[in-house]
């Protein structure tokens, strides 16, 4: 997944019934790919936030966001470029771990920061949060064990801040 | 002042400035029509809710003001989808109010329960489900300004039976709030230079305008800017009337079925100044074939048609009017420090074009009628301003090609959808938004039987509509493309120009019915036709069914690729 390109957009959007089917039945009407959908409530109770990665082989990232923009319940789009972003993912496995095999399977859970939230007689669930690549490698990881069961939630990204202080990027924007 | 939910509504359309609504009642809707009797806003009944909504585009057409449908829901709801996505896609503002089951029985797969804002969501520019008896003046509000501003189109109310019956305090909101919906309406700056700097630079220059022009009311400022660069302008189906066909810089209709210097044209330019088009594809053809030589200046009040099919040099968000006023002071600017661009040698060629390439037919004496008679008679024989209508087909491109259009607003018909049987109700639409005017209709007689019900709407409310049917007793269009391009192995086309018997069916409807099978009769018949006015005429033109639509680009074909027919000779290519 994270091999072929894709775009991250998150989307303002009012908190009213039906926002998720207005911006679903926009992609599939015009023919885009949606990797991954993550849709929450934001700090203002009047907005939901929609995370969309969207396949960029399907469409022009143009279309896609002026097609989403006449949707009236749409407030605000931003663009997260590859790079420019943080994002995260979350997932959560049960994986088969009889006593003879816990131990590795705890261990590779801390070497991936996960957190073990379910113990079981032969089981465990394991979460573990980070980027797309990180869980995918996790995953693989866990395979050999015998993977029960397994969710993801779709990402969700937040732009990067500033690295810089307000006043030094001032003078360095009067300058250019 | 407390009002119920129901009579809300109705103050709020009267506090919209609605003056006719078409509709037709039911059980969900049932609470609405009683405070209907009490108001000043005139309802016309239909047969059939699809009438209803076209009537209401059909108005909308010829009015410039939004028209309104007010329907029950379930299958009245569903009835009025195809009216809800033609006016989509030819950008029509219209406002639809469904009656829905009580919102506490919502989900309940109720009696006449249907997902209207839900069916209907990827047809409308907005839709709103009522929730609370409080909001329904503002849902009014936003509705009309939804579908009246930035792109028109159409929108749609959904209304539970219990919210009708609830009472709220009286208010009418002073302004909308939608914090998503903020169209652009002035050009950029920057853009309408290099948009005139560009035109000061071409020798083949054209103006494709679209129906972009009317909904801003840009005729004025369109003719302005192309008489003052000499730049011919072409219109698209949407926009026929927006410059007269008369005018000298006319070219006329393009596309598929477009003359063959308004094709040409644009296969030649070196600069494209699309004017409120959406380069659909029965205008480009082959997009990758289209309008190659040249630059494009796109103007459109919706950023989402720029760069959709082509990429524009100059792309131009902002409506139309607007854009083409500063557009015009800036190339008078250019023109002033470098003189005005000399286009006479480019429009000295498309001339010779026309001259070569006209529109041709022949009506033999004593032959067979051909269809394209009937059409320049009826110009001929109308006023200047007689508004004429459309359904879909073959009748539909001979009426565009051949009616000389005089004025804006005169004609009304189905394009991007291209719905067939949209011509009576439009039509009928058309007259109650314009009374003043003439009403003719040419439908086929495919298109007739599918909506003639609304004859009887006309004849009860006296609305005075003029039908004339061109009968050739096939679905001509598919016909033609059979012939063309399957072999002539004619597959479910052939209606038969008896059954029914058309003169019968017009009289059983309360209008005049007539026949005419003969070029010789073709004027004074409608010359009777003109003179009756209290009610509905129908005349039932017995046409050559052989005729074909030309000249003719087939479909996804390059427009390089244009067929001028068999009266230009062998293969009329």
């Amino acid at each position: 997944m994270a091999s072929r390109p894709h775009h991250i957009l998150t989307v303002t959007v009012e908190n009213k019934p039906g926002v998720l089917s207005r911006v679903a039945g926009l992609f599939s009407r015009r023919a885009f790919n949606i990797f991954s959908l993550a849709v929450s409530p934001t700090d203002d109770d009047r907005f939901s936030r929609m995370t969309i990665v969207v396949d960029a082989e399907t469409a022009p990232l143009e279309q896609v966001v002026k097609q989403l923009n006449k949707l009236i319940p749409v407030i605000k789009i931003t663009e997260i470029a590859p790079g420019d972003g943080v994002e995260r993912e979350l997932m959560m496995m049960t994986v088969q771990a009889t006593a003879e095999v816990r131990p590795q399977v705890t261990e590779l859970a801390s070497i991936f920061d996960a957190k073990i939230v379910d113990v079981g007689f032969e089981a465990l669930t394991i979460m573990v949060a980070g980027e797309s690549d990180k869980l995918d490698a996790f995953s693989d990881l866990a395979k050999p064990f015998g993977i029960v069961e397994l969710q993801r939630t779709g990402r969700i990204a937040l732009a990067r801040v500033a690295r810089q202080p307000t006043r030094l990027r001032a003078v360095k924007a009067a300058r250019a | 002042m407390k009002l119920t939910g129901a009579q809300a509504l109705i103050k709020s359309l009267e506090m919209e400035g609605v003056e006719v609504m078409f509709g037709l009642p039911g059980g969900a809707i049932l609470p609405v029509y009683d405070p209907l009797i009490d108001s000043s806003i005139r309802h016309i009944l239909v047969r059939h809710e699809q009438g209803a909504g076209h009537m209401a585009s059909g108005y909308a057409h010829a009015t410039g003001r939004p028209g309104v449908a007010m329907v029950t829901s379930g299958p009245a709801a569903t009835n009025i989808v195809t009216p809800l996505c033609d006016a989509y896609l030819d950008s029509i503002p219209i406002v639809v109010i469904t009656g829905q089951v009580a919102y506490s029985a919502i989900g309940t797969d109720a009696f006449q329960e249907a997902d209207t804002v839900g069916i209907t969501m990827p047809i409308t520019k907005h839709n709103w489900l009522v929730s609370d008896v409080n909001d329904i003046p503002r849902v009014i509000r936003e509705a009309f300004h939804v579908a009246t501003t930035g792109r028109p189109g159409p929108v749609l109310v959904d209304f539970p039976k219990d919210i009708a019956n609830q009472t709220m305090e009286w208010y009418w909101p002073e302004k909308v709030d939608l914090p998503g919906y903020k169209p652009t309406v002035k050009g950029h700056p920057k853009q309408i230079k290099d948009a005139a700097r560009l035109i000061q630079n071409a020798t083949m220059p054209v103006i494709l305008a679209g129906g972009g022009i009317l909904k801003a009311n840009a005729t004025n400022e369109l003719r302005e800017l192309a008489e003052l660069g000499n730049i011919p302008v072409v219109t698209t189906l949407m926009a026929r009337g927006v410059i007269p066909d008369a005018h000298p810089l006319c070219l006329g209709m393009p596309g598929m079925h477009g003359n063959y210097t308004a094709v040409t044209s644009m296969q030649k330019a070196d600069l494209l100044i699309n004017l409120g088009a959406r380069f659909d594809d029965r205008v480009t053809g082959d997009p990758n074939c289209f309008a190659q030589n040249a630059k494009v200046i796109h103007v459109d009040i919706d950023p989402a048609e720029l760069g959709k099919v082509r990429r524009a040099e100059v792309p131009i968000v902002g409506d139309a009017k607007n854009v083409i006023a500063e557009l015009i002071k800036a190339v008078k600017g250019e023109q002033s420090k470098h003189g005005a661009p000399d286009t006479s040698a480019w429009i000295a060629q498309l001339n010779e074009w026309q001259e070569n390439f006209p529109l041709k037919y022949q009506q033999l004496d004593g032959g067979p009628l051909k269809p394209q008679f009937v059409v320049e008679a009826l110009r001929a024989n109308t006023p200047d301003d007689c508004i004429l209508v459309a359904g879909v087909g073959q009748h539909q491109m001979w009426a565009s090609q051949l009616w000389q259009f005089r004025q804006p607003r005169t004609w009304v018909n189905s394009g991007g959808l291209g719905t067939m049987g949209y011509a009576v109700p439009a039509a009928v639409g058309a007259k109650v938004g314009r009374p003043d005017r003439m009403v003719w209709a040419i439908d086929g007689d495919g298109c007739f039987q599918m909506t003639a019900q609304e004859l009887v709407t006309a004849s009860s409310e006296r609305i005075p509509v003029k039908i004339a049917i061109l009968n050739n007793a096939y679905l001509g269009m598919v016909r033609q493309w059979q012939e063309l391009f399957y072999e002539e192995r004619y597959s479910e086309v052939y209606l038969s120009p008896d059954l029914p018997d058309y003169v019968k069916w017009a009289e059983a409807m309360g209008c005049v019915g007539m026949r005419v099978d003969s070029a010789d009769d073709v004027v004074a018949t409608i010359e009777k036709a003109n003179a009756i006015d209290d009610r509905p005429v129908v005349i039932d033109f017995r046409t050559d069914w052989r005729e074909k639509v030309y000249p003719m680009v087939p479909a996804g074909g390059s427009n390089d690729n244009i067929i001028l027919g068999p009266e230009f000779g062998e293969g009329g290519r």
